[in-house]
């Protein structure tokens, strides 16, 4: 096999098992996602447990890839550098939390929901990028 | 706080937090890149942006948008062992759009959603992810509440 199909065989089935993992954990459905935000009603903690699953087998690939230069198909580790904490990350994580409570999507599980065919899913994520392309245009922090 | 024991799904939970962590370690190890979704999606069209074609098409873009792809199937490979378990929406067109644009301009902010600073942020033990986290859920919170009990 040569060495690109190897990377694209990688990427396809990180990507399946990701939205194969919101499938199975429920995630992919806003009604659930929703039981966990409402807190103070009757409140389903299984997007938690989905958090600390993901999280846990994360340390352990994450602390790998400390202490690795390169990726096992030789492409270059692309960690993001260590950014600011500011402003922006804390202005930015308050919006994204109330568009997630009013939708009850998060942009991985409104793709999933896109690739099933949900028209909901498709407005989500066309105003998603609508969104990303202001915050680009407009809002992002002068170079 | 009452827990909605009917609707918690520990097993199903777990299960798919180990996977979805399992995809996040293959992509990272595998590929080297990050599983953050607001990232994988934003990249590849800022590379387009900045490149053209080329920059789309490069080696690092290419892995991003073959995942989104993974992504995008996995509803139809779920199909094939077991019927789609549907989805419920309770907010109109509006709604959806409202949520989709501060989504997109808030994670655009913060370089991360759920998956790049929840997912693997915390994975990486970083401070600033966990500070996002706890932002982005105590708004999740606090938008549940106003819309469900606060206004109601």
């Amino acid at each position: 096999m040569s060495a690109s199909l190897i990377r694209h065989a990688l990427a396809l089935a990180s990507g399946l098992l990701f939205g194969l993992g919101l499938i199975v954990g429920g995630m992919s459905d806003p009604a659930k996602v929703k039981g966990f935000l409402d807190l103070f009603g009757a409140w389903d903690p299984s997007l938690a447990l989905v958090m600390g699953g993901a999280v846990a087998v994360g340390l352990i690939a994450f602390a790998r890839a400390a202490r690795r230069e390169r990726a096992w198909t030789g492409e270059a580790m692309e960690l993001p550098p260590p950014g600011r904490t500011d402003f922006r990350l804390l202005l930015g994580g308050l919006l994204f939390g109330v568009g997630w409570g009013v939708a009850g999507f998060c942009p991985g599980p409104a793709l999933v929901a896109l690739g099933a065919g949900s028209e909901a899913a498709l407005i989500f994520v066309a105003s998603m990028l609508a969104g990303m392309w202001f915050h680009d245009r407009f809002l992002a922090r002068a170079a | 706080m009452q827990i909605a024991w009917s609707s918690f799904t520990p097993l199903q939970a777990l299960l798919g937090g180990l996977l979805i962590g399992l995809a996040a370690a293959l992509f990272l190890l595998g590929n080297g890149r990050i599983a953050g979704i607001a990232g994988i999606v934003a990249s590849p069209w800022m590379a387009l942006r900045q490149r053209g074609w080329a920059g789309l098409l490069s080696g690092a873009e290419r892995s991003r948008l073959v995942f989104l792809a993974g992504l995008l199937l996995a509803p139809w490979v779920w199909r094939l062992f077991a019927p789609w378990p549907g989805l419920t929406v309770d907010v109109g067109p509006l709604g959806l759009v409202a949520g989709g644009l501060l989504v997109g301009v808030g994670v655009r902010m913060a370089n991360g959603c759920t998956s790049g600073h929840g997912v693997c942020g915390l994975s990486r033990l970083s401070l600033r992810s966990l500070l996002n986290v706890l932002v982005f859920m105590a708004a999740g919170f606090a938008t549940v509440w106003l819309m469900r009990h606060g206004l109601a």
